[in-house]
């Protein structure tokens, strides 16, 4: 484009230079930016706190001109994400180098060929040491279909003085059903997320596979064939700890549309006593005290253990989520791509990442860092629940079964252990079958 | 509502069968363009060459994505699945028309529709006299306020309310525990009627100076002399409204109602923003949008959406022939 040249040429005043690379970025940002040349690589972002900038131009800058990295925004929930990388990978488009995909959409994109294959090198170099929940999210039919970057996992916050007026031993993990007695007894609100979204799909899926069950039995099958194990002992056992938070109004009268955030508020105020929620909450209390807005003695109060148990000394499974790195299949230079991939997921940036936007990283190596147990003393707990997780059912119908169940059990109170499972069940195949609509 | 019409038309000159756009006061009705004067003929040619373009322009962007949705709708065909994609003839339509979902969402979407628009057309027209009555010098500011609702974007307004009404951060639970069944711990968007209860006071916030800028056009068409002479013989206010304003108005009203009523009928961003229809909320585009958007079955979900036109074009229907809108009456005949 004749006005990108232009502004270049003025780059050799230093004062004209600033006037012109501001007007660069704005024509970067409006999206009329120079003509790409070959080396350009579109990294489609979700939102944070900056931090996959921060990455991207570090990576452009080591590589030494070899690459040059640009970020580009998408939607800010995860089902929009999905839904606008979905509709250009299936329109082929190119521009689609980087992509920071959630993990249970993955194998919607792999199965029809989407994403382009990873390089087996890449493959060996970039799973080392790499937590085992991640890496089987990052897979489809066993083998890897993109790059690990940052796992999320969901770990129990609490707040010593209730646990501590409730008797609980939390050095020791906890069952679900000793959390709800213990809140029952101290009158306090369980943080958990009730609302009809994604988070309710995270909390079903979590108990299920704690209590040694599966959402889906056979992820690989097609649409008309898919097997669901929701009606089973973990099933009934998943719904009756729903519906008795539900029921008993243990999660506070906002539990129908509570999400993460809302059950952060909650846990902070004065009705707050356990929580499941994911490591987002200790920076986000301590900017609110720095700020004033919450009392500092907070900070004291909160502690963390792994992820509440459904049957008692049996391993819990804690939610798994995160972001892996996918290359379009249609990408100009998916060879570049991966070579941007290695140094974006390389074990200094995961430790920064967390450091600086609180996303702990896949990669178990990172967490030696020192300065990540400053700024996160719970690193531990994060990486423990990390290697305990379970991925979310790995199905290129994801979304089916995904918003089927957030139809069917939400909101908690209206959960029934005898029949919900089976409703549930029944609901959701016949919409994989295409009797129903969704 | 037909039933408003007066037996005598208090207005001679209106004629509720003329051909649209032929305003000629001495032409007589005719059915046949055979009869049609060279006037008539000329002017009919000019609205051609005048609209004509407009026209073609609107049926390319209208008419392409409506036939492309009517031959998808008759596959099988998942976006992310583009091998398997099959003809299934009016499969699709057999799944969405057997599946109570599909009627449910049907109902909400109606019960928004009449309830909305009954209440903004009341609201509307108390606006509309306020406006018309307002002395001249107040006259401006008024109708800047009053429009001020409408000038702002949906998804804007959605959110406002939605933050509102919204249990942890809302302000109306604080505001109105004084009326019975609200308390701290009500939350709105948790059941259907309390949900539905806001979107449609949001919508209705928002839409109501739509109508009332209608209904005041209207308002201005009505001779000063009609109301005049009924003031003269002894009418009444009321009685005056509803002999003579009313009637006279019909056009103008029924236009406002039409339009309202479609545009309500496709309501999506209020629904969308504040609950995604969840519990009992969801409605017939946010249906649609969930099959092709979301699940990217891109044959069901334009199967819905041509389901929802074939509604919209039913309501225009019922709308033109039956409560006899005349589109372009609105204008003024006189």
């Amino acid at each position: 484009m004749p006005i990108s040249r232009t502004e270049r040429k003025t780059r050799r005043r230093p004062r004209a230079a600033g006037i012109g690379s501001v007007l660069v970025g704005i024509l970067l940002v409006s999206g009329c930016g120079p003509a790409e040349s070959d080396n350009t690589l579109t990294w489609y972002i979700n939102p944070d706190d900056g931090g996959q900038a921060a990455i991207a131009e570090r990576c452009t800058q080591e590589s030494g001109g070899a690459y040059s990295i640009e970020t580009s925004l998408l939607p800010s929930d995860a089902a929009s994400q999905r839904e606008q990388l979905a509709r250009r990978l299936a329109a082929g488009d190119s521009s689609l180098d980087i992509m920071s995909l959630d993990p249970p959409f993955i194998p919607e994109l792999a199965e029809p060929g989407f994403l382009a294959p990873v390089p087996d090198d890449v493959a060996e170099r970039t799973t080392e040491n790499v937590v085992e929940g991640a890496l089987a999210g990052a897979t489809w039919k066993d083998e890897l279909v993109t790059v690990p970057f940052w796992a999320n996992t969901q770990i129990l916050w609490y707040r010593e003085s209730v646990a501590e007026a409730a008797g609980l031993d939390m050095t020791q993990p906890v069952t679900w059903d000793q959390i709800i007695e213990a809140a029952a007894s101290q009158e306090k609100t369980l943080g958990v997320q009730g609302a009809q979204a994604e988070s309710m799909t995270v909390w079903i899926n979590a108990l299920i596979e704690s209590a040694g069950g599966s959402i889906v039995t056979d992820p690989e099958a097609t649409a008309d064939e898919i097997e669901l194990g929701l009606v089973s002992e973990a099933g009934t056992e998943a719904a009756r700890i729903i519906s008795t938070i539900g029921e008993e109004g243990l999660g506070g009268p906002g539990l129908a549309t509570q999400d993460e955030n809302n059950s952060m508020i909650g846990f902070q105020g004065d009705s707050g006593s356990f929580m499941v929620n994911y490591p987002f909450v200790w920076p986000a209390t301590n900017a609110a005290v720095d700020a004033g807005t919450l009392d500092a003695a907070l900070i004291d109060d909160i502690g963390w253990a792994i992820f509440p148990q459904v049957t008692e000394g049996e391993e819990s499974a804690p939610p798994l989520g995160g972001i892996d790195l996918g290359v379009g299949a249609e990408s100009d230079n998916p060879a570049l791509a991966y070579e941007a991939i290695e140094c974006i997921v390389s074990v200094e940036n995961q430790a920064e990442y967390f450091i600086t936007n609180g996303n702990p990283p896949s990669n178990t190596e990172a967490y030696e860092d020192p300065r990540i147990e400053e700024t996160f003393p719970m690193a531990e707990t994060i990486r423990e629940s990390l290697e305990q997780s379970a991925p979310r059912p790995q199905t290129p119908f994801y979304n089916e079964v995904s918003t089927g169940l957030q139809q069917t059990w939400a909101p908690p109170a209206s959960v029934d252990p005898e029949t919900t499972p089976e409703t549930s069940s029944e609901f959701i195949t016949a919409v994989l079958r295409g009797e129903q609509l969704l | 509502m037909t039933s408003a019409i007066p037996a005598k038309p208090a207005n001679p000159t209106r004629n509720p069968d003329r051909e649209p756009g032929v305003q000629t006061r001495d032409t007589p009705k005719k059915k046949s363009t055979k009869h049609y004067s060279d006037r008539v003929r000329a002017e009919r040619k000019l609205g051609w060459i005048l609209a004509g373009p407009a026209f073609v322009v609107m049926l390319l962007v209208t008419a392409y994505p409506i036939l492309q949705a009517t031959y998808e709708s008759l596959f099988q065909f998942r976006l992310t699945a583009p091998d398997e994609r099959e003809f299934i003839g009016l499969g699709n339509y057999a799944v969405i028309l057997t599946d109570p979902v599909w009627w449910s969402d049907l109902w909400t979407t109606v019960l928004i529709t009449v309830i909305t628009v009954a209440v903004e057309l009341v609201l509307g027209f108390a606006l509309a006299l306020v406006m018309h009555k307002a002395i001249k010098s107040f006259r401006g500011i008024l109708r800047t306020a009053i429009l001020v609702p409408y000038g702002i974007i949906t998804v804007v307004s959605a959110f406002a309310w939605f933050y509102a009404f919204d249990i942890n951060s809302g302000y109306v639970n604080n505001w109105f525990s004084w009326l019975p069944g609200i308390d701290e711990d009500l939350n709105w968007f948790a059941q259907t009627g309390t949900a539905l209860f806001v979107i449609m006071a949001s919508e209705i916030w928002k839409t109501t100076p739509f109508i009332s800028l209608l209904l005041l056009a209207g308002l201005a068409q009505v001779p000063d002399e009609l109301s005049e002479a009924a003031k003269v013989d002894g009418a009444t206010w009321w009685e005056q409204m509803r002999k003579v304003i009313i009637p006279n108005m019909k056009a103008a009203i029924m236009v406002a109602v039409l339009f309202r009523a479609l545009d309500a009928f496709r309501i999506f961003d209020n629904v969308f923003i504040m609950t995604n229809g969840a519990y009992g909320t969801e409605v017939l585009s946010l249906l649609a949008y969930r099959q092709s958007i979301s699940r990217l079955e891109i044959g069901l979900g334009s199967a819905v959406s041509v389901l929802l036109f074939l509604c919209v074009l039913i309501i225009c229907f019922i709308a033109i022939k039956l409560f006899k809108v005349d589109l372009a009456g609105s204008q003024g005949g006189k």
